[in-house]
C-alpha cells in the first residue's frame, strides 16, 4: 500500500515551536515499512517471520504432502515400517554454555524431533561446517560432547561430512544433524489433532536454556546460575507414549519458546487454548533474569522439556507417567485446549483476567526501560 | 521474587479494584503517561478488572514511539556508513525510518549492536580504536543520566570515537501539551515512577496547580498502578487536585541528585520534536557545547531528511483518549508488530502494541 499524506504532518518538520495549544488530533504517523528484500536475523527466530519464509518461499518451491505436514520430523513409509527423519542446523553462540554446549545440542535436538513424532531414534548424521583458524582443541571438545551425548541416548551418529569455509564466512563452528527413527506401532501424533478439552502438560520448568545462553554471551552474572536443560527426550516421550494412548502431539518447545509451540499447535488444529498462568513452572532465578532483561520466560527457548496435549481423560495417567520419569519430576498440566478464540493462545491471570499470548514477530527485544 | 510478587498480588489487586469501583460514580478519564504502565495495564488486564469505573487513556510515554523519524534516519544513515558501529538498545531495531528499519540496514551490512547500557558502548569504543561507535541514546529522563555518565566516562577515557546521538525528551512539558489542547478529556494522570525516580516531582506540581489536575507518581506493577488510580478516583471524587506519591519505594520528592547533576553537566534543555505530536517547545535535552565533540549530530555530516507520514494512522485520537487502538481501520490487519504503520505498533510499550499483543481476543468477544 503506498502511503498516503497527511497535509498536517508533512508541515511538522518545518513547523516552528510556538507555545500555540495543539490540537492532538493533527499528531501523526510514521512510513509503513517496505516490504522485506533480504532475510533478516528474525526470520530465523521461529515466530511470525520464519513462517512467513516457509509459505512464502519454501512451500511454494519444494512442497509435496509429507513436507506440507509441517511437523518437527517427516513420517514416511518403508515396505510397512513408519520411519521419522529430521534435520536441524545448530549455530548456537557462545559454543560452550553452563549446561551443555553446541556439540551435545545438535544431538539431543535432532533426537528430540524425532522423539516428538513418537519415534524411536536410530540412528543419527552429523556435518560439520569449520572456520578456518578455529582451534583444533575446540573441535576436539565439541566432537567428545556429541560423542558423550551420543552414547548416553543409545543413539549412534553413523555417518557425517567436514567443510572448511574462509575466515569471516562462518562463526567458528556450525553443526548440522539428521536423524533417522522408527515410529512407534499404532501411534501419529500431529499438531493438527488437538481438540477442546485436551489437556495441555509440560515436562518441567521452561526458559532455562534460553536464559543460560544470554547469561553467557551477555557475561551476566546472577547469585544462581542458570544451566541449560538440553537433553535427549526420547525415554521421556516413550515412558508417555507406553502410559496411555491418548496423546495427540508432542512438541519440544525450543526456539520461540512455550508461546510459539503452542500457537503454532493452536493454528495446525483451529482450536484456542487457555492457559493458567500460576501453573506456569519458571524457575525463580529464570524469572528474576527475564525481569531484569525485559523478556518473557514464555519465549524463551528450552532443549530439553516436552509440551503434550493429551485428551482430558489420560491427563492425570500422562502426568504421573511424567512425574515418574527423571526429567519430568516438574511436570504441570497448564491449561487447556478449547473450543473459543480459535488459534488464539490465551492466558488466564492470577487477576482472572486473561491476555494474548502471540507468536513473536521475530527475535525478543530487550526493552529500554 | 521478593519486592515484585507482593506487588502482583491477586487478593491485594481485586482489593483495590473493588474500591475504585465503589468510590467511582462517574466513568473518570485517566492517563497513565510511560509505556511501561500501559504493558502492564494490558498484560494483567486491568481494564478488564475495572470495568467502566474508569476510562484509562494510554499517553505519549514510549521513548521508542516518540523519536522523530528524522533521528531514525539519522541513526539508520549512520549505521550503514562504513567504519562507523551503531549501537542501540533492543528494541530501537525494529522501529520504522522512512525506508527501513536497523534490523534491514544490519542485514545490508551495517554494524549494529544491542547493548543493555551504555557504558557497553563506551567499552566496545575502547575496544575498537579503528571504528566509530555511536551509541543511540533515546528515553525519558530516566535514560538520560546513563547518557550523560557514558559521555562522562568517555571523556575521562580521552575517547575520540565515541559519541551520542541523542534524542531525549522530556514528561512535564508533554503533559502541559496535552492539557493545553481543545479537545483533552484527561482527567487525572499517573505520572512515570521510573522518570520521578531521577528527576523528583517538584515540577509537576505546577500543572497540578496551573490545570488544576490530580496527578499521582505511581510504579510499574499491577498492584502499584491499581493504587495509583485509586489515589486519582478518590482525590477526583472529593473534588481536589494535588500531586501524591504512590511510588514511596523509588520516589522522593527531589529524585536522585547526583543523577540530575551529571544530566545537567551534559545536557542543556532544549526543544524537542516529538513523533506523531509535533515540535514541544522545551521538552528534550541537547548535548552542551563544552560535550559537542561527543554528539554524533555534529561530529557526522548528517544531512536533515525530511518525511512523510500516512494518514490513516490515528495514533493522535489514541493520544487524545478519543479512540482505542482497536477503533483503528488498520488496526491488526494493514498495522501489525511485523509491519507497523505507526510507531506506538512497535515497542511494547506502545499502546496500539500492547493492544495488539495482549487484548485482540477481548475486541473479538
Amino acid at each position: 500500500m503506498p502511503p498516503t499524506t497527511n497535509t498536517a504532518a508533512t508541515r511538522l518538520p518545518a513547523e516552528p515551536v510556538s507555545d500555540e495549544p495543539k490540537d492532538i488530533a493533527a499528531f501523526s504517523c510514521p512510513l509503513p515499512l517496505p516490504a522485506r528484500d533480504r532475510i533478516l536475523l528474525g526470520h530465523g527466530s521461529g515466530g511470525k517471520l520464519s513462517a512467513e519464509l516457509l509459505k512464502d518461499v519454501f512451500l511454494p518451491a519444494l512442497g509435496n504432502p509429507v513436507l506440507n505436514r509441517l511437523e518437527d520430523q517427516a513420517i514416511v513409509s518403508l515396505n510397512g515400517t513408519r520411519l521419522a527423519i529430521t534435520t536441524d542446523s545448530f549455530v548456537v553462540k557462545p559454543l560452550f554454555f553452563r549446561g551443555g554446549d553446541i556439540g551435545s545440542l545438535a544431538v539431543h535436538g535432532t533426537i528430540n524431533d524425532l522423539a516428538m513424532g513418537g519415534a524411536e531414534p536410530l540412528w543419527l548424521s552429523a556435518a560439520f561446517i569449520l572456520e578456518e583458524g578455529l582451534p583444533t582443541e575446540t573441535l576436539k571438545r565439541v566432537v567428545a560432547s556429541m560423542h558423550e551425548a551420543a552414547v548416553k541416548a543409545g543413539v549412534p551418529i553413523v555417518t557425517g561430512d567436514t567443510k572448511v569455509v574462509e575466515k569471516g564466512s562462518a562463526d567458528g563452528l556450525f553443526i548440522n544433524t539428521t536423524g533417522i527413527g522408527r515410529v512407534r506401532d499404532g501411534v501419529a501424533l500431529s499438531a493438527s489433532q488437538a481438540q477442546p478439552g485436551d489437556a495441555i502438560l509440560v515436562s518441567g520448568f521452561i526458559g532455562d536454556h534460553g536464559i543460560a545462553i544470554l547469561a553467557e554471551r551477555e557475561g551476566l552474572q546472577f547469585e544462581t546460575q542458570v544451566h541449560s536443560d538440553s537433553a535427549a527426550l526420547h525415554t521421556l516421550a516413550a515412558a508417555l507414549l507406553d502410559a496411555t494412548q491418548e496423546v495427540r502431539c508432542l512438541r519440544d518447545p525450543t526456539r520461540g519458546g512455550l508461546s510459539s509451540t503452542l500457537n503454532e499447535i493452536a493454528t495446525s488444529s483451529g482450536v484456542g487454548m487457555e492457559l493458567n498462568e500460576t501453573a506456569i513452572p519458571v524457575r525463580e532465578e529464570v524469572r528474576g533474569a527475564c525481569e531484569m532483561l525485559g523478556l518473557d520466560p514464555m519465549y524463551v527457548a528450552n532443549e530439553g522439556k516436552l509440551v503434550a496435549v493429551v485428551a482430558s481423560s489420560a491427563a492425570e495417567k500422562a502426568l504421573a507417567a511424567l512425574k515418574n520419569h527423571p526429567q519430568g519430576r516438574d511436570a504441570v498440566i497448564v491449561g487447556k485446549v478449547t473450543g473459543e478464540h480459535p488459534r488464539m493462545v490465551v492466558m488466564r491471570t492470577p487477576f482472572g483476567t486473561t491476555r494474548i499470548v502471540d507468536m513473536l514477530a521475530g527475535d525478543q527485544l530487550p526493552r529500554i526501560c | 521474587m521478593k519486592y515484585l510478587d507482593e506487588y502482583r498480588d491477586a487478593k491485594i489487586a481485586r482489593g483495590l479494584a473493588a474500591e475504585i469501583l465503589r468510590r467511582s460514580t462517574r466513568p473518570w478519564v485517566l492517563m497513565e503517561i510511560c509505556g511501561g504502565q500501559t504493558h502492564t495495564l494490558m498484560r494483567y488486564g486491568i481494564d478488564d478488572l475495572l470495568g467502566d469505573s474508569v476510562q484509562l487513556v494510554h499517553g505519549p510515554g514510549c521513548p521508542v514511539c516518540v523519536t522523530s523519524l528524522e533521528t531514525i534516519d539519522r541513526a539508520l544513515a549512520l549505521a550503514a556508513r562504513p567504519g562507523v558501529t551503531l549501537v542501540s538498545y533492543g528494541d530501537m531495531l525494529r522501529v520504522p525510518g522512512s525506508k527501513a528499519d536497523l534490523f534491514q540496514v544490519k542485514a545490508e551490512g551495517g554494524d549494529v549492536r544491542v547493548v543493555y547500557s551504555p557504558t557497553d558502548a563506551v567499552q566496545l569504543a575502547r575496544s575498537q580504536p579503528d571504528r566509530k561507535v555511536v551509541f543511540f541514546a533515546v528515553g525519558f529522563e530516566t535514560t538520560a543520566p546513563a547518557h550523560a555518565m557514558a559521555i562522562l566516562q568517555a571523556e575521562r577515557l580521552g575517547l575520540k570515537n565515541f559519541s551520542i546521538l541523542a534524542s531525549h525528551v522530556l514528561v512535564p512539558p508533554a503533559i502541559r501539551t496535552l492539557l493545553g489542547s481543545p479537545r483533552n478529556r484527561v482527567q487525572g494522570f499517573i505520572a512515570p515512577g521510573h522518570v520521578c525516580t531521577v528527576v523528583g516531582y517538584r515540577e509537576y506540581e505546577d500543572l497540578v496547580r496551573e490545570f488544576h489536575v490530580p496527578i499521582v507518581v505511581g510504579g510499574f506493577e499491577p498492584v502499584d498502578l491499581l493504587e495509583a488510580i485509586r489515589m486519582l478516583v478518590v482525590q477526583l471524587e472529593e473534588g481536589r487536585a494535588e500531586i501524591e506519591n504512590q511510588y514511596v519505594r523509588s520516589v522522593q520528592y527531589e529524585g536522585n541528585r547526583p543523577a540530575q547533576e551529571a544530566v545537567a553537566r551534559v545536557f542543556e534543555v532544549a526543544d524537542r520534536k516529538w513523533r506523531g505530536i509535533g515540535s514541544i517547545p522545551v521538552s528534550g535535552l541537547r548535548i552542551r557545547d563544552e560535550y559537542a565533540a561527543f554528539d554524533a549530530e555534529r561530529t557526522f555530516e548528517l544531512t536533515c531528511v525530511c518525511a512523510e507520514e500516512p494518514a490513516e494512522c490515528i495514533s493522535a485520537e489514541v493520544l487524545l483518549g478519543n479512540k482505542k487502538p482497536t477503533d483503528c481501520t488498520a488496526f491488526g490487519t494493514r498495522c501489525t508488530p511485523e509491519r507497523p504503520l505507526g510507531a506506538p505498533m512497535v515497542s511494547t510499550e506502545g499502546a496500539c502494541a500492547a493492544y495488539y499483543q495482549y487484548r485482540r481476543h477481548a475486541v473479538a468477544r
